[in-house]
């Protein structure tokens, strides 16, 4: 099957800034993109793009496997739900969410107040269109809302009118950029479930902006993460998470943030990290490395191994499921953070001095540039448990 | 002063110098607003109701007679009959042509300050001042106006000298006037617009500037256009410079409009009793005017 959505080599800049550095995205059809990446990393940008609202200087969007590039946002077929909403205030729910279906099916003079709907045709489509904005209110649960303004609303209210809006014509592609964002954080996790539900109910690719890495990995089939105006990565939620090529991506997924500690490849290409030795199994010259540890990997104990790293610990916090310890290295001063099990937090409270050890297939290795290094799996075998 | 739920607490010492303070600390604002405020205010309703005139000893009470008799006063009716037409002459056009000014300055990004400026100057200019070039630019024999005319071939126009033209032509000059300031106003009200109304409007299907139009710029311009309104048939209802300047209410008091009239009465005859009546009904067409405008109208605008 051709891929509902691609966007081919996209470059974006505004005067001299570079917003969008030849960026690339395959979406299949039915599936659920996130564009993830700090602000500023260009991810709106890619989306108004996507939808047509913004051009690029150079790529190519398309669509069902039509090129869709110099096609305009209102003849795309795609939708679009906004953080501010963007709902248009003079007009109840219903005019909203009939409005893009309105302005689809009638003619200019059926549009008008009163005498648009003269002819026995025009009253077809007209209470056809009501049919369909029911139904809609229906799916998401709005029914009650339909004859009131967005400024009477909550703004979970206002989002579902918003998406009631969107999914209301069926269109091509959604585009969503930071739905949730001005929510609160109960409401938000309730709304990511329903975003997804109705993403599958309607099985239609879907391009979701947010710079939550939560809502990303939750929802998404597939996360892109931007940073800098490039996909550093795309690819499944768990690869994301366990095996990022980019130390970007390492330390921009994942909360809390991954430990990053320098290390070094020396002749035969063996790992070492402040003088001690790793693991082997890299090629390539002699050269500074920087070794990436999530936090649930670094394993505390009150006792010292031969090459575990001394640390101080320096403060808990109990977040019911997990402990999260803050905690300095004794030899550089470098915060490190450990995630533990609450029950292993209590064996570890009120001591001053821990011993930090992870075992070597959940290191990552990283070169100055950011790039992702790996040992050959054969020679990273033996070493059981080694200081990190 | 009075805790909840306990007793009326009864005043200490404190309480009274307290209390003593806080009036002497009120007290120059209160008498200002009440010397300069109320009082007059309470003096021309109170010497609208008598037939006095400055230096003359003493003055009849006619009650409601007075106002009776503004009513019949063909003079008075006249001023009150142009200055709704004047105001019906300059509200809508100005208020139109300050919309189409904004939305086309809007529309392009070069020249916005410099053609904000260009049309907000009449605003700051000084009104007797502009009169007289104005007074210059409809001169019936060598004003540019009227040789304007005269070169496409046209007949002449008797611009401010003839009684069927003058309102018209100070309507012109009202126009000129409150454009700026509409303009200025529509304009930050434009950009007040949330940008993704737009970019929804695109993504709905929204296609042609009308229907753009229609769509959000004028449903979300409606508090903006109120006001507008509002303060320009406030503004034009106080004609008075041009007038004053220009015509004196002529020719054959063609042009005589109520803040005018109200002048001439009162500085001029120096019939304080029937200005006072005047000034009253003049205020209380602007009352009416903004009480009609906030309560009809703000329901339809304000969507919060």
């Amino acid at each position: 099957m051709a891929p509902a959505l691609v966007l081919k080599h996209v470059s974006k800049a505004f005067g001299t800034q570079s917003v969008l550095r030849d960026v690339s995205i395959e979406a299949d059809a039915g599936e659920f993109i996130a564009l993830v990446g700090p602000s500023g990393c260009g991810k709106s940008t890619l989306l108004r793009i996507a939808a047509g609202l913004e051009r690029a200087d150079a790529g190519e969007v398309s669509l069902a496997g039509v090129n869709v590039t110099d096609t305009r946002a209102a003849d795309r077929d795609m939708a679009m739900v906004f953080q501010s909403y963007a709902l248009y205030p003079h007009l109840t729910v219903r005019q909203n969410i009939a409005l893009p279906l309105a302005m689809r099916r009638l003619s200019g003079f059926e549009r008008l107040p009163m005498i648009g709907r003269i002819t026995p045709s025009a009253r077809a489509k007209h209470a056809s269109i009501m049919a369909d904005v029911e139904r809609t209110a229906e799916a998401l649960r709005i029914t009650e809302l339909l004859n009131r303004k967005p400024g009477e609303m909550s703004g979970g209210q206002r989002q579902r009118v918003a998406l009631g809006r969107a999914i209301v014509r069926r269109p091509k592609a959604f585009l969503m950029d930071e739905p949730l964002s001005n929510l609160d954080a109960a409401l938000r996790v309730h709304m990511r479930a329903e975003i997804v539900s109705l993403h599958r109910a309607a099985g239609v690719v879907t391009l979701y902006v947010t710079h939550d890495q939560e809502e990303a990995l939750g929802m998404a089939d597939r996360v892109a993460v931007m940073i800098g105006g490039r996909i550093l990565q795309i690819a499944s939620p768990e690869v994301i998470y366990t095996d990022p090529e980019h130390i970007d991506v390492a330390s921009f997924i994942g909360s809390p943030k991954i430990n990053l500690l320098p290390g070094k490849i020396v002749h035969g290409g063996r790992l070492f990290q402040a003088g001690r030795y790793l693991f082997s199994g890299f090629s390539g010259p002699e050269r500074d490395v920087t070794i990436g540890i999530r936090p649930e990997h670094l394993f505390l104990s009150t006792e010292a191994h031969e090459d575990s790293i001394p640390l101080f610990l320096q403060r808990l916090e109990f977040l019911g499921s997990e402990v999260i310890a803050h905690l300095k290295n004794q030899n550089d001063g470098r915060a490190l953070i450990a995630r533990l099990e609450p029950d292993h937090a209590s064996d570890v409270a009120g001591l001053k001095q821990l011993f930090a050890s992870a075992t070597d297939h959940e290191l990552m290795v990283f070169e100055t540039d950011g790039s992702r290094v790996r040992a050959a799996a054969s020679v990273a075998d033996g070493a059981a448990s080694y200081a990190a | 002063m009075q805790p909840e739920g306990g007793k009326p607490r009864r005043l200490t010492r404190f309480d009274h110098r307290e209390v003593r303070a806080a009036l002497l600390l009120c007290a120059p604002t209160a008498v200002l607003m009440l010397a300069l405020l109320v009082l007059p205010t309470l003096a021309v309703l109170g010497l609208s109701f008598t037939d006095a005139e400055l230096g003359v000893p003493g003055f009849q009470f006619l009650g409601l007679g007075a106002y009776a008799d503004l009513f019949t006063d063909r003079a008075f009716l006249r001023a009150f009959r142009n200055t709704a037409i004047y105001v019906a002459l300059v509200a809508p056009a100005s208020v139109v042509i300050g919309l189409v000014l904004a939305l086309l300055i809007e529309a392009e990004v070069k020249g916005r300050a410099f053609f904000r400026s260009v049309y907000f100057l009449p605003v700051v200019s000084l009104t007797v001042a502009m009169a007289s070039v104005w007074q210059y630019l409809m001169h019936p024999s060598f004003g540019p106006m009227n040789l304007v005319l005269q070169r496409f071939g046209l007949p002449s126009i008797n611009w401010l000298g003839s009684s069927d033209n003058v309102l018209t032509s100070l309507a012109l000059i009202g126009i000129w006037q409150a454009l700026g300031f509409n303009l200025v106003l529509f304009l930050a009200g434009l950009t007040a617009i949330n940008r993704d109304l737009y970019a929804a409007a695109e993504m709905d299907g929204v296609r042609s500037a009308w229907s753009r139009f229609w769509t959000v710029t004028w449903p979300m311009l409606g508090p903006t256009t109120l006001f507008v309104v509002t303060i320009t048939m406030i503004n034009a209802v106080k004609v008075f410079e041009t007038v004053a300047t220009l015509t004196q209410g002529g020719p054959s008091k063609a042009s005589e409009v109520l803040l005018y009239t109200i002048y001439k009465e009162g500085f001029v005859y120096l019939h304080i009793g029937v200005a006072s009546a005047m000034a009253v009904v003049f205020v209380a067409v602007l009352l009416v005017l903004l009480l009609v405008q906030t309560k009809v109208l703000e329901k339809q605008v304000h969507y919060a």
